[in-house]
């Protein structure tokens, strides 16, 4: 398989410029992997802050104006600075390795869309430091919260989410043009393999989407600066219509931080349970119906806006019926499990986690869509657990089980086993300590965003705590591994995984600084 | 190991301030019809929910166990099957559909606000509750009652700590009573979990719920959408009473605010000034302008020492009436009487090392509100 030598013209350039200039899909991946594991550790700082300050009811540690300013930029930078590029990173390195290509089709640009992340945080950051404090809106910004009574940094807050929508609009460009353009010769759409599918439909997810973020971003803008009432009804304007514009980014949005996991879920599961997806077109069709469908659910945030009942029956019904190709996808992984012959290396355990707290909230998830109940849990912790069920042990679980998966390929190294797996259990334990309680202050009535509770959310607030504080702590085990790895890891084999197919296998290992300058040739099954 | 462990959940369990069995773990299934029946479809679909769970994660687990590797499991090479396919798309849809009848049903319930008994507009304002007995003169704030002392662990915190306010909302039972929400600035949300409305109040527009509710008590609740800074301080309280003493309270509250609009023209000496002034300023200046006059510089200034509140009369009256909304403080003109602004003015002016000895009387205030 290796047969195929790679001709190296040349390697990577030397010093810190390789960085800045490089064009290389492989070192803009890294690149982008490693700054979203530094905002992880920025976002989780923040989220630390919440916890401490939430540990006891009374205020302890941080004012009310700050404790708010913690929880939008928490949220701010988990979505965007934690989640979204670590995907694009898990793209740039896999789809050209999986596509059999030899690197993203626009080189440059890819380059462009990386630098310009790093300046948007700065700035979004340095926010915190300004007179008036950072943005304390909620990472949701609703109006006029966030347009006449907002701190003066808004404007910073407009210009920061302006650069990230450019960065990822850039980004998904690159992906499109690469699947369609770059496939080795002879490889169909029904032949891309699931993670490259996934990726494919959450970049078109995010063309039609971030647009619409930068028109509110753009509004909001106006409101504060330039006189005009979008969202004023003083003005003639509308504080509703922000919601709408909001969510109709927003729930898309939700997607775009998921589809990928699925990807790499689907990758996972058929190596280590050794046996082929159970329904390959199945879950195309069913990722692609989950990304038609989150265009017309929006509105399931907004249910007690006092929207036209007409209005909360459709919104209801529609995103009822999203658990249907949900289920779809999670019927699929596990028949894929089922008969197979199975062993559980730590990109395994990750997987599998995945499968089960991903469908709890999925399944929270079903409860919210039914209007009158979220009546009761609209704005509170139930939400809250919800989301976190859905983007922790969701998203980032199926991040790290990419990380984990791929990263033998990537260094040429293997991780520490044993490590790995006090990682995920550590990690595993301290998820479900800190998000499921939740779900029980939700529902006895604590509201999400508040600095200081009543008594009775005493005792489940301490465990949240002390849970997060855990997870928080585990995951300096996983830098500690990943830079064990790269340093000083047992050299890892041509073919880490027994079970595994692909394109992104064939290469040798470590894969070269180049690969697939020709294309490869696929063996027909 | 195993011992270390079991010491270390102990210690867990005991640094709980109440043991876990006392704890409230669901929501609660309230005292009106339609919170009944929010609660039993949040049941109905937890046990779907449940079921579900059961059945998918026991597959999995079941496999886990058998299909393993170390267990010499040889992997099945099937994939696909249109039949399994067909049942599992066509399954969870079906119960979804029947989710959906009686979600469909309690909602438009939900939504028939026709044919009240009472009707009360409900006013959010940063950060507080204002009420409004429609058709019947009668109109109040309702502010957190919780003492400052409680929320910075200077004092033993009580029972109702955060929920409880200074004018609970009072309502009769077996009435059907409509809310009409607005607000004065961002948008707030009204919600009383023993009522099951939770609905926002937004600015510029009105929303209406409805509730009858079918047991006397006192029912709290808090706002529910992010406000600013004191969000976390603005509960609500509902009092239910029979109808004989809704009729008497109301009453009582007509006299009340007719003795409020006769004390602005009575005489009031600096002393009873600053006496009511000390109060109004603790429950409307002090989560601010701090208890001690020190403020929360940069954002809020302290008041004692200010020039303002030791410099001209009127300027002092011109900023509490119009309020300095750009920094966030509200125009208490359009919230207090006159008589609780000329009080807290008294009472700013000569408390801490302010002592100009300045009288500002309810008249005065009148005075620049009428002109304004
Ligand atoms: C079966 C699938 C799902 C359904 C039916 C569903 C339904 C809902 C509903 C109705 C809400 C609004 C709750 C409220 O505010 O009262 C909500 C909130 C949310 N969901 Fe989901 N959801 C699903 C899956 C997901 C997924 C896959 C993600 C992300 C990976 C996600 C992320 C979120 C987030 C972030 C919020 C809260 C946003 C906020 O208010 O800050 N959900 N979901
Ligand atoms: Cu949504």
């Amino acid at each position: 398989m290796s047969a195929h030598a790679e001709t190296l013209h040349h390697g990577p350039a030397k010093g810190f410029s390789r960085w800045i200039l490089t064009t290389n899909h492989k070192d803009i991946g890294t690149l982008y992997l490693v700054f979203s594991l530094i905002m992880l550790f920025i976002g989780g700082t923040m989220a630390f802050v919440i916890r401490a300050e939430l540990f006891q009811p009374g205020l302890q540690l941080v004012m009310p104006e700050f404790f708010n300013q913690m929880t939008t930029m928490h949220g701010l930078i988990m979505i965007f600075g934690a989640v979204m590029p670590a995907f694009v990173g898990l793209a740039n390195w896999q789809v050209p390795l999986m596509i059999g290509a030899p690197d993203m089709a626009l080189p440059r640009l890819n380059n462009f869309s990386f630098w310009i992340l790093p300046f948007a945080f700065t700035m979004l950051l340095s926010t915190l430091f300004m007179p008036g404090g950072a943005p304390n809106f909620g990472w949701t910004f609703y109006a006029p919260l966030s347009t006449t009574y907002a701190p003066p940094s808004v404007t910073f807050f407009v210009f920061a989410v302006h650069m990230m929508g450019i960065s990822s609009i850039l980004g998904a460009i690159n992906v499109i043009v690469t699947i369609f353009n770059m496939r080795a010769p002879g490889m169909k759409m029904m032949d891309l393999p699931l993670f490259v599918w996934t990726w494919l439909i959450t970049a078109f997810l995010l063309i039609a989407v971030m647009p619409v973020l930068a028109a509110v971003v753009t509004m909001v803008l106006m409101d504060v600066h330039f006189g005009t009432s979008f969202f004023s009804a003083a003005g003639g304007g509308d504080p509703v219509l922000f919601q709408h514009v909001f969510w109709f980014f927003a729930h898309p949005e939700v997607y775009i931080m998921v589809l990928p996991a699925f990807g790499v879920i689907s990758e996972i599961i058929p190596t280590f349970a050794r046996k082929p997806l159970f329904g390959y077109r199945a879950m195309v069709l069913a990722t692609a119906s989950i990304a038609f469908l989150s265009f017309i659910v929006w509105a399931h945030h907004m249910f007690t806006v006092g929207m036209p009942l007409a209005g909360e029956l459709f919104f209801m019904y529609t995103t009822m019926l999203i658990a249907v190709p949900t289920g779809v996808k999670v019927f699929n992984w596990i028949s894929t499990m089922f008969k197979g012959s199975m062993t559980f290396e730590t990109p395994m355990l990750f997987a599998i986690a995945f499968i089960v707290l991903f469908t709890i909230g999925g399944l929270s998830g079903l409860m919210l869509a039914i209007a009158p109940a979220d009546f009761q849990y609209h704005d509170t912790y139930f939400v809250v657990a919800h989301f976190h069920y859905v983007l922790v042990p969701g998203s980032v679980f199926g991040i790290i089980a990419g990380v984990y998966y791929w990263l033998p390929k990537w260094t040429g190294k293997m991780y520490d086993e044993k490590l790995g797996q006090w990682h995920f259990w550590l990690s595993f334990i301290g998820v479900n300590l800190t998000f499921f309680p939740m779900h029980f202050v939700g529902l006895a009535g604590m509201p999400r965003r508040i600095p200081d509770y009543a008594l009775q959310f005493a005792d489940f607030n301490m465990l949240t705590s002390l849970g997060a504080f855990l997870f928080g702590t585990t995951q300096l085990l996983f830098v500690y591994i990943l830079v064990k790895t790269v340093r000083s890891g047992k050299p890892a084999e041509q073919l880490p995984w027994e079970g595994a197919r692909g394109l992104e296998w064939s290469v040798p290992t470590p894969a070269p600084y180049h690969t697939f300058t020709t294309p490869p040739e696929l063996d027909k099954e | 190991m195993c011992r270390r462990l079991h010491l270390y959940c102990l210690a867990l369990v005991l640094l709980l301030p109440a043991p876990l069995w006392a704890l409230e773990f669901n929501m609660p299934v309230g005292v009106t019809d339609t919170s009944q029946s929010i609660f039993n479809l949040h049941m109905t679909i937890f046990y779907i929910c449940l079921a579900i769970a059961v059945v998918v994660f026991g597959v999995m687990l079941w496999s886990i166990y058998h299909h393993r590797k170390s267990r010499g499991h040889e992997a099945a090479q099937f994939h696909g099957n249109i039949l399994v396919e067909v049942i599992w798309t066509t399954i969870p849809f079906l119960i979804l559909v029947a989710i959906a009848i009686p979600s469909t049903i309690t909602l438009g319930d939900l939504y028939d606000a026709s044919e009240s008994d009472i009707d009360i507009q409900v006013t959010g304002h940063q950060w507080k509750w204002h009420y409004k007995y429609i058709g019947e003169d009668v109109d109040f704030f309702s502010v957190l009652a919780t003492p400052r002392e409680e929320i910075e662990n200077r004092k033993k915190k009580n029972p109702n700590y955060l929920l409880e306010v200074d004018n609970p909302v009072v309502v009769p039972v077996h009435k059907k009573i409509r809310f009409l929400f607005t607000s004065n600035d961002v948008i707030h949300a009204w919600w009383v979990p023993d009522l099951a409305i939770k609905k926002d109040a937004i600015p510029g527009f009105i929303n209406e719920s409805w509730t009858r509710i079918n047991e006397p008590g006192l029912y709290r609740g808090q706002c529910a959408e992010l406000c600013g800074k004191h969000h976390a301080f603005m509960p609500i309280e509902v009092k239910a009473v029979s109808e004989s003493e809704y009729e008497a309270w109301l009453a009582d509250q007509k006299a009340a605010q007719k003795a409020a609009m006769a004390a602005a023209d009575k005489d009031w000496s600096m002393d009873e000034l600053v006496k009511t002034g000390a109060g109004v300023y603790e429950k409307n200046c002090a989560a601010c302008h701090q208890a001690d006059g020190s403020g929360m510089p940069p954002t809020f200034p302290p008041l004692d020492g200010s020039s303002i509140v030791q410099g001209d009369k009127l300027e002092h009256m011109k900023v509490v009436v119009n309020g300095r909304v750009d920094k966030g403080m509200p125009a208490f003109g359009k919230q207090l009487t006159a008589v609780d602004i000329a009080a807290a003015i008294t009472y700013e002016r000569n408390s801490w090392s302010n002592k100009t000895g300045d009288m500002v009387t309810p008249a005065e205030v009148q005075d620049l509100m009428d002109k304004q």
